[in-house]
């Protein structure tokens, strides 16, 4: 079952990578967050059970709801248009996308390790690559604020992996999650909206050398 | 003792952060001084001992402790004078000195860490006062600048863990889950070198942006830029020792495993690529302080080039890391001073600063003799040190290239400084020009004066700490 919502979860990249409108992109990011709830639920089975029932609270609450909805709110607030005007065509970063993926595959064989399910290394540096694709690749800040809660979700996986052995690196990977997020949600994208009208990479390039 | 200093200084902090009244304001600066100083002190005398669990006092951690609290006290002076000449705010100030404790108090705990999750803890934390003081102008280049560090660290830490998160799968092979340096340096033999190697990769990768190394160095120089100069000398010595502790603690450990020569070759990589890097943008740069910037690219480059090489480089890197703190900073600190006259950090509209500073355009001037390793500067010797650790590790051709490299950042480096010192700027009209105290340029000189002691009369227990923090590697 595990495989099953982790296959899901790479499923859910591809259709971020040919996705056009922000609020799709908001969609899948929520949707993901549900996935890991399941696979924490299932996957974490030998851990306390307040710390699991703090993990699981994080995943629903955090990742599922309250992001995606601060995602929509400054998509309002801030008017911004609903493309997510990508650099490449979507077929391009579909194939790149498959390249992530497959890559990552052959990496996994070549590793032989019993302490590890192989899919969460593969579901996790797939989403790592593929989140920093996303940036590389989107002209705006906000997708670039999503780019980051991509990887954050394939780093939550990979911790996952060895959950049970460690869920301290969990916990510790929830505080980096929480923290990151709202030092780059809370305080920029607010105060980006309200110095730049419409927020675009382009216009953070004022900073030079001469 | 570590978690009395924490919550002594979180409770500086907070209440830094309610009140406004400008003499309790300055007060609370002062203690937390004080306070600072005690701490080091106690670190002093509790040497080699661990303490609160996570933290040991040992002989890296005491040596960087002493440099921040030695280059702390100058921040907070020409802190205070930047907040006066800029009449700012009650609330800005308060938010300011709030983040410049912060600050410091994360770089002091991270210094001392011995278990790598904490060392990442606070480097977050630093991530975090960092911002807020790159923000402190909140304007359009603030945030801009802010937007990057914050963004470019944000996925360096998220890097740091995936990496700890690897290591612990290289862990699990040893039996163990614990992710201190010691028992990481205990297990080395028993470490899986696949997860080690990606757990370097990662890590490695991560520190970079605190260090100031080619991959992530683009942050720190954007936010050294738009920081006032006090934070943004704290930023471009004592910080980016913070990420020199973060990779080398671990790099101890790969050292000691049959990985040592793939991590040499990385750590080289990356290390002459910084130094390229900062070679082109050095050979361009119009703005004085990004150029301060650069130059730290290029002495961290340095640095790891003598951690790669090895040998006798290990002793210069840690040398080099200390007396280029002091240098450093004292040049940002100098930036305010020269910014007050001028009103512009273009080079292109600055000129002729020996008429209007005297003694401000002396430190510009040792300063740059400093930077550029020239004797009698103390970075000569460490220079010097490394380029025999590489003549050692038969990297030749390497050192070749190193040394025309370094060349031709001389040259962009003097050509500016010289620009500076000498040649009037073309329409910049004096008659408005402030005149400066000579003795804010004192904390300066005096802290460059360390660099050429440490550097060419170095005290024998500097020197035995040095050589204890380098004991683990070998040799």
């Amino acid at each position: 079952m595990i495989h099953v919502l982790l296959i899901v979860f790479i499923i859910t990249l591809f259709y971020m990578a040919i996705a056009n409108r922000l609020m799709t992109y908001i969609k899948v990011l929520a949707l993901q967050g549900v996935l890991l709830f399941f696979v924490v639920l299932l996957q974490l089975s030998r851990i306390d059970p307040v710390n699991l029932g703090f993990i699981l609270l994080e995943t629903i609450v955090f990742k599922s709801l309250a992001v995606p909805l601060f995602l929509s709110y400054l998509l309002k607030r801030n008017n911004i248009t609903r493309e997510a005007e990508p650099f490449l065509p979507n077929f391009v970063s579909l194939v790149i996308t498959t390249a992530i993926v497959i890559v990552n595959i052959l990496i996994s064989n070549v590793i032989k390790d019993d302490h590890l399910d192989k899919i969460f290394f593969v579901v996790a540096l797939s989403t790592l690559f593929f989140g920093l694709y996303l940036i590389a690749t989107r002209r705006k800040i906000i997708t670039h604020v999503m780019g980051y809660m991509v990887i954050e979700n394939g780093v939550f996986v990979l911790s996952l992996a060895i959950g049970n052995e460690m869920p301290l690196l969990v916990n510790l990977g929830i505080m980096l999650d929480i923290f990151a997020s709202v030092l780059i949600l809370g305080i920029f994208m607010n105060k980006i909206g309200d110095v730049f009208k419409d927020v675009d990479v382009d216009q953070l390039s004022n900073l030079k050398d001469y | 003792m570590v978690i009395i200093y924490l919550l002594g200084s979180v409770a500086v902090v907070l209440s830094l952060f309610f009140i406004r009244n400008k003499q309790v304001v300055y007060s609370l600066l002062g203690l937390f001084l004080v306070w600072q100083i005690w701490f080091t002190s106690q670190a002093i005398s509790h040497f080699g001992h661990s303490d609160s669990v996570y933290f040991t006092f040992d002989s890296l951690g005491i040596l960087l402790l002493i440099t921040l609290s030695i280059i702390a006290v100058p921040a907070a002076i020409h802190s205070y004078i930047y907040i006066e000449n800029h009449y700012e705010p009650p609330r800005s100030r308060s938010i300011y000195l709030a983040s410049l404790i912060l600050l410091i108090t994360a770089i002091s705990a991270g210094y001392l860490s011995n278990h790598i999750a904490v060392t990442w803890i606070f480097t977050e934390i630093t991530t975090l006062s960092a911002s807020a003081l790159i923000y402190h102008h909140r304007n359009k280049l603030a945030l801009e600048g802010t937007w990057k560090y914050v963004f470019i660290c944000a996925i360096s830490i998220t890097f740091i863990f995936i990496g700890i998160l690897f290591l612990s799968l290289s862990l699990q092979h040893a039996g163990s889950d614990d992710l201190s340096f010691s028992n990481l340096l205990a297990k080395s033999k028993e470490l899986n070198p696949v997860w080690l190697q990606m757990a370097f990769l990662f890590i490695f990768t991560g520190f970079t942006a605190k260090l100031g190394l080619v991959p992530m160095f683009t942050a720190g120089i954007d936010a050294k830029d738009t920081a006032p100069a006090p934070a943004g000398a704290l930023m471009a010595s004592v910080l980016m020792n913070l990420g020199f502790v973060g990779i080398f603690r671990f790099y101890i450990v790969v050292a000691n495993t049959p990985l040592l020569h793939w991590a040499q070759v990385v750590t080289g990589t990356a290390a002459f690529l910084s130094l390229f890097v900062a070679t082109v943008y050095m050979l361009k740069v119009k703005n004085i302080k990004r150029m301060f910037a650069y130059s730290g690219i290029e002495h961290m480059g340095i640095v790891m080039l003598g951690i790669a090489a090895g040998g006798i480089g290990y002793y210069a890197a840690i040398l080099h890391i200390i007396l280029h703190a002091f240098v450093k900073s004292s040049l940002f600190f100098q930036y305010n001073q020269l910014y007050r006259v001028f009103q512009n950090k273009n080079i292109n509209h600055i000129g002729n600063y020996f008429k209007y500073n005297t003694t401000g355009a002396m430190v510009l001037l040792f300063g740059f003799i400093s930077a550029a390793a020239m004797p009698p500067s103390g970075l000569f010797v460490s220079e010097f040190l490394i380029f025999k650790s590489l003549f050692d590790a038969k990297q030749i051709l390497l050192l070749i290239i190193v040394l025309l490299l370094l060349t031709m950042i001389i040259w962009a480096f003097g050509k500016n400084i010289f620009k500076v010192l000498f040649v009037p700027a073309e329409g910049f009209d004096d008659s408005h020009v402030v005149r400066t105290s000579p003795w804010e340029s004192v904390t300066q000189f005096i802290l460059l004066a360390m660099a050429v002691y440490l550097g060419l009369n170095p005290p024998a227990v500097f020197v035995q700490l040095i050589k204890e923090s380098i004991v683990l590697l070998p040799h």
